[in-house]
């Protein structure tokens, strides 16, 4: 596939993203900080939140299986998976943390399951969709073209 | 450019739990060419400012050149509110609280917009009050906040006041040019495509107060009238640098 049809499929595809509130401006940031000097800074900063996500929601689930729930400590996971996809841009995970944090002061174990249910959905979705858009980047610059997204992104 | 003043950089600890935050914090701050350390705890903040409260030298010389200082000094504190053990809070008010420490700037980031939170933490010293995720243009108010001080200290002349807050760093040619535009009739070179380093002024200027400062190359350093420097209250001391 030629570089020109490749940009056009990842431009298409990121402001598909954007369109649906998978991601929000933070991303377009993100890509701000992304140079020569470090060129590959989205990708480490995408992946740190990949593992970081799958650590706290493995938290998580383990948290409400136990017999007495520490909604305590279950508020302060959520508010790290809040922080942490909002750092990154990714609007639904960020979301999704919200009534979770609610049934956690409200010590709903049930609704924190439904929540903990919806957040790794989101997670996910946005885990397969950020993996092919990088796919999507791979492919741009062995191809010899290049992502500049923030040029893109107006 | 190798100048002493520009190589000894703005110096900024940042403290936040999270490592995708700090990983943010990191590349922003560098972005913006400052020198950059992380730590993951207000605990281990303190441990890396304790570190260097007995290195700091207290310099009675009328001349310092910051290359002098071989210590790690910190500019700056940057830290997160919400962090398990010690909070932002507790690490401000532990820093405002050392008589060595306090005149570090702290700024604190939060994701929750708390009125109050954001009160109580201006009230008890902090510089500035970052709302996270914290974007580029956050990161450049950080400029104003610079406690370093170049006392390079000689009388010189002093400029009239201007009107609104301002940092002019301009050579002799360009001053000239800006206030007499026949200065080129008159046969002065506009082609000269480096600035004299002895034609250097760095000028600071704000409602109450206009600071000007003369580069000296045998110093390395920059000059200003010693009794306008008395003026400028300890909080405001400001790092004179230039960066090409």
């Amino acid at each position: 596939m030629e570089v020109n049809q490749l940009q056009r499929t990842f431009l298409e595809y990121t402001a598909a993203l954007f369109r649906e509130g998978f991601l929000d401006s933070q991303f377009t940031q993100l890509y701000q900080l992304q140079d020569e000097s470090n060129p590959k800074f989205v990708v480490e900063v995408v992946s740190l939140f990949f593992d970081d996500s799958e650590r706290l929601i493995n938290d998580l689930t383990r948290a409400l299986d136990e017999p007495i729930v520490d909604f305590k400590k279950i508020d302060a996971h959520v508010h790290q998976l809040k922080g942490s996809s909002s750092s990154i841009g990714a609007h639904r995970v960020k979301n999704s943390c919200l009534p979770f944090r609610d049934f956690c002061e409200a010590q709903n174990t049930d609704g924190c399951l439904r929540c903990l249910q919806q957040v790794k959905q989101e997670y996910l979705l946005i885990k397969n969709k950020l993996e092919d858009l990088f796919q999507l980047e791979k492919q741009i610059v062995a191809a010899g073209g290049s992502t500049n997204l923030v040029e893109w992104m107006l | 450019m190798g100048m002493a003043v520009e190589e000894s950089q703005f110096h900024v600890l940042a403290v936040d739990d999270s490592i995708i935050d700090r990983k943010l914090i990191e590349r922003l701050l560098k972005t913006s060419s400052y020198q950059v350390t992380t730590v993951d705890s207000g605990s281990k903040a303190l441990e890396f400012l304790g570190l260097h409260e007995n290195d700091r030298i207290t310099p009675n010389e009328t001349s310092v050149s910051p290359k002098l200082h071989q210590e790690v000094e910190v500019n700056l504190v940057i830290t997160d509110y919400c962090m398990p053990g010690m909070s932002g809070y507790d690490l401000l008010k532990k820093i405002k609280e050392s008589s060595s420490l306090k005149n570090i700037p702290v700024v604190i980031m939060s994701s929750e917009d708390v009125p109050s939170r954001i009160s109580r933490c201006l009230e008890e010293g902090a510089e500035e009050f970052f709302l996270k995720p914290v974007r580029l243009s956050d990161v450049n108010k950080l400029h104003l906040m610079r406690t370093k001080c170049c006392k390079n200290i000689q009388n010189q002349e002093t400029q009239e006041n201007k009107e609104s807050p301002e940092i002019q760093l301009q050579t002799a040619a360009q001053s000239n040019n800006n206030n007499k535009r026949k200065a080129i009739d008159e046969g002065i070179s506009p082609d000269r495509t480096r600035p004299r380093y002895s034609d250097l002024t760095l000028t600071l200027t704000s409602t109450s107060l206009s600071l000007s400062t003369k580069y000296s190359p045998s110093r390395n350093s920059f000059f200003c009238d010693r009794k306008k420097l008395s003026e400028i209250p300890a909080e405001y001391q400001v790092v004179l640098w230039y960066e090409n």
